[in-house]
């Protein structure tokens, strides 16, 4: 068993676990998508991605950009949410909150990706 | 430039998780802790404001306590997070500027820079394995031609010396083991710009080597290669080098065609040694009494097997004969450098003397000592090293042999003109009268400046206007191309040495020759009528004036003027 691996593993699921944990609910409601969830979304996501860095195989540099899609999208909807409560005042209406949901549901499609890329590398694995 | 980003990459990732999750525990306390707003409610702050105030105590800018004054349950934890953000951003710049001074990171980086140049290189180059005596010398009359090159050197202080020689040219060096294939390769090997690798280390078996892999690698490029012992010349010849320098063989050869053909080695001397060449007056080395050679090597060997060849009696001085071997005569055992071994070789009886030792110090003090003893003396010196010139020219020797000189002319020559070579081979079956006349001719043709060489061949590319005429069905002389476009009275300073045509070569073809396509000329000439010369070749209103001596009106206007159909 390769520390490793496993380290590289448990970031890429938990990214998408977390991710899917903030995306579900209803898609207007605040009330469904807590901050912390999002917080914990974007942290996951980014050491997923720095764990990524360096690695010089095709299937490393397809997760690599999976996760950066990823992260883009998340960095988005998070600056959406800063913006609408901060900077503008709106709030957290049902149109900024569709589109916060929305946008983590992008990030949560390239968390998929990345995951059945690394069942996938798994799979071809011959041991 | 891949390896470089992702060096860089691998190395910051611990740095830079490291730096992520301290940015977040600390956001993450300070959203949780709860704070208090100017009336006393309790506020807790916002994932925004934590971000923010992160941000700017960790890298340690500090704007002060933001929405509201912090409570002190809070600033217990900012004064956590600022030290662990601070050293966070430490561990992570210290882990760059580490990185950018490693060894590794900084080979990489010339690698990268190697690679784009050799990859981004749209004109022929040469790949020059081994920056030694030789390597130099060549890359040095190479650069002066503007011919491009890429040096491959085992050693990393030469290799990084090169961009510290004032070449003309940026000659990128590769610091590497040349039997290496990937090094080889790295130098473009396989680029369609490659033309030649040249391999001049010091060692014969990388020598073989380079060439195995060139030849592998690239079939159709061609390999010049030194060698110094026989076996290594027939295995290399073996898988087709195209051409095989034995710098003693080579020079051995020289003496001989000096013996036999004095102009001849003057004319060779004055067309190989490229800008600095002079003329210089001819030699005739005595053959009435015996030889003395000191020092019986490689070099004493074949100067040895070329002297008996031309019925010399010689006599060979050697210090170690155990290891050298011994010629059929015998041996003076002794280094020479000193007078009663010089004596028993009967110096002063000798006409000439071939100081030949793998030392200058001790050729120096050979000469020296001779000259007491005999001051009639034809002096032939090997040179080993050019720091030495200097030394080597005040003992005014008549024949300096610089090994790596010789080579470097040599290949030099192969690379830019193959044709010069062939054109001495053949002119080693003419006279000395032969050769004498074409030094006047020539000489008379360039005045006191140096010669230029040129390979030009008759073909769609390098000589358009000519190969137009030949495709009508009309012919052009030999002798035509070779007037001066500006006046068609004079001719152009320079004189063919060689045609080939079809592997029939013809020395100095004379000027009602009819040039066909594909010949290949040998032109010896000023550099200025090189430029008119191309002009004859290659512009079809020019080849028309120089041939027939009217002016063709080339324009559509001008030719209905003059009443002629368009062609």
């Amino acid at each position: 068993m390769n520390p490793e691996k496993v380290v590289f593993g448990f970031f890429i699921v938990l990214s998408l676990t977390l991710n899917f944990g903030f995306f579900i609910g209803d898609i207007d409601d605040p009330d469904h998508h807590h901050v912390y969830e999002l917080f914990a979304v974007l942290v996951v996501n980014l050491i997923a991605t720095i764990l990524k860095f360096g690695d010089r195989s095709q299937l490393g540099a397809v997760l690599l950009a999976t996760s950066l899609a990823a992260m883009l999208q998340l960095v988005a909807a998070a600056l959406v949410w800063t913006v609408a409560v901060h900077v503008t005042g709106t709030g957290l209406t049902p149109a900024v909150t569709a589109s916060i949901v929305s946008l983590s549901g992008g990030a949560m499609l390239a968390n998929v990706i990345s995951v059945i890329l690394l069942i996938i590398e798994t799979v071809m694995l011959r041991r | 430039m891949d390896n470089i980003v992702y060096l860089i990459f691998r190395r910051m990732r611990r740095p830079l998780i490291t730096l992520l999750m301290v940015y977040s525990v600390t956001i993450l306390g300070l959203v949780l802790i709860p704070g208090e707003d100017a009336a006393g409610n309790t506020h807790y702050m916002s994932f925004f404001h934590a971000f923010y105030f992160v941000s700017y105590t960790s890298t340690t800018i500090g704007f002060g306590e933001i929405p509201f004054e912090f409570t002190d349950a809070q600033r217990l934890w900012v004064t956590f997070a600022m030290y662990a953000g601070v050293i966070a951003w430490l561990y992570a710049i210290g882990t760059i500027l580490t990185l950018v001074q490693d060894q590794t990171f900084q080979r990489a980086l010339t690698e990268s820079k190697l690679a784009r140049h050799i990859r981004h290189q749209r004109d022929p180059f040469y790949i020059v394995c081994g920056y030694g005596e030789t390597g130099s010398a060549l890359v040095r009359g190479l650069t002066d031609a503007g011919q491009h090159v890429v040096v491959i050197e085992i050693d990393e202080f030469r290799s990084n010396m090169i961009q510290l020689d004032n070449l003309r040219l940026y000659v990128p060096s590769l610091h590497g083991d040349a039997q290496k294939p990937v090094h080889l390769q790295d130098a473009g090997l396989q680029s369609p710009y490659c033309q030649a690798v040249v391999a001049v280390t010091n060692d014969n078996e990388a020598n073989l080597k380079i060439a195995i892999t060139s030849k592998l690698l690239h079939p159709h490029i061609r390999v010049i290669c030194r060698a110094d012992s026989h076996d290594v010349e027939k295995n290399m010849a073996s898988f087709g080098t195209d051409y095989i320098i034995d710098p003693f063989d080579t020079f051995a050869t020289y003496l001989a065609i000096s013996f036999q053909l004095p102009c001849l080695y003057l004319l060779q001397a004055w067309l190989f040694s490229g800008d600095e060449a002079e003329l210089e007056e001819p030699i005739y080395p005595p053959r009435d009494r015996h030889w003395v050679v000191c020092g019986y090597g490689r070099f004493g060997k074949a100067v040895y097997h070329r002297l008996r060849q031309e019925g010399l009696d010689v006599v060979v001085i050697e210090a170690e004969p155990d290891n050298t071997g011994i010629p059929p005569e015998g041996v003076v055992q002794g280094r020479g450098t000193e007078a009663d071994t010089l004596i028993e070789a009967g110096i002063e009886r000798a006409c000439g003397l071939i100081a030949g030792t793998d030392n200058d110090a001790n050729n120096l003090s050979i000469v020296v000592t001779a000259r007491e003893l005999n001051d009639d003396l034809f002096f032939v010196v090997r040179q080993n090293h050019s720091d030495n010139s200097a030394i080597i020219e005040a003992v005014k020797a008549d024949i300096v042999m610089h090994p790596s000189k010789i080579i470097a002319d040599k290949i030099r020559v192969l690379l830019n003109a193959p044709l010069l070579y062939q054109f001495i081979s053949l002119a080693y079956y003419q006279d000395n009268d032969w050769a004498c006349e074409l030094v006047a001719r020539i000489s008379a043709v360039l005045g006191d400046r140096a010669p230029v060489i040129e390979q030009v061949c008759i073909n769609d590319d390098r000589s358009r206007a000519v190969s137009r005429v030949l495709a009508r069905g009309e012919n052009v002389k030999l002798g035509c191309v070779l007037l001066d476009s500006w006046d068609r009275q004079t001719r152009l300073n320079c004189i063919v040495l060689l045609m080939e045509r079809h592997n029939e070569r013809k020395l100095l073809p004379s000027e009602d020759t009819e040039l066909k396509k594909g010949d290949h000329l040998l032109i010896c000439g000023e550099s200025s009528a090189f430029t008119r010369l191309f002009w004859n070749l290659q512009h079809d209103n020019i080849l028309d004036y120089v041939r027939t001596g009217r002016v063709t009106q080339q324009g559509w206007l001008w030719r209905k003027l003059a009443g002629k159909k368009p062609r």
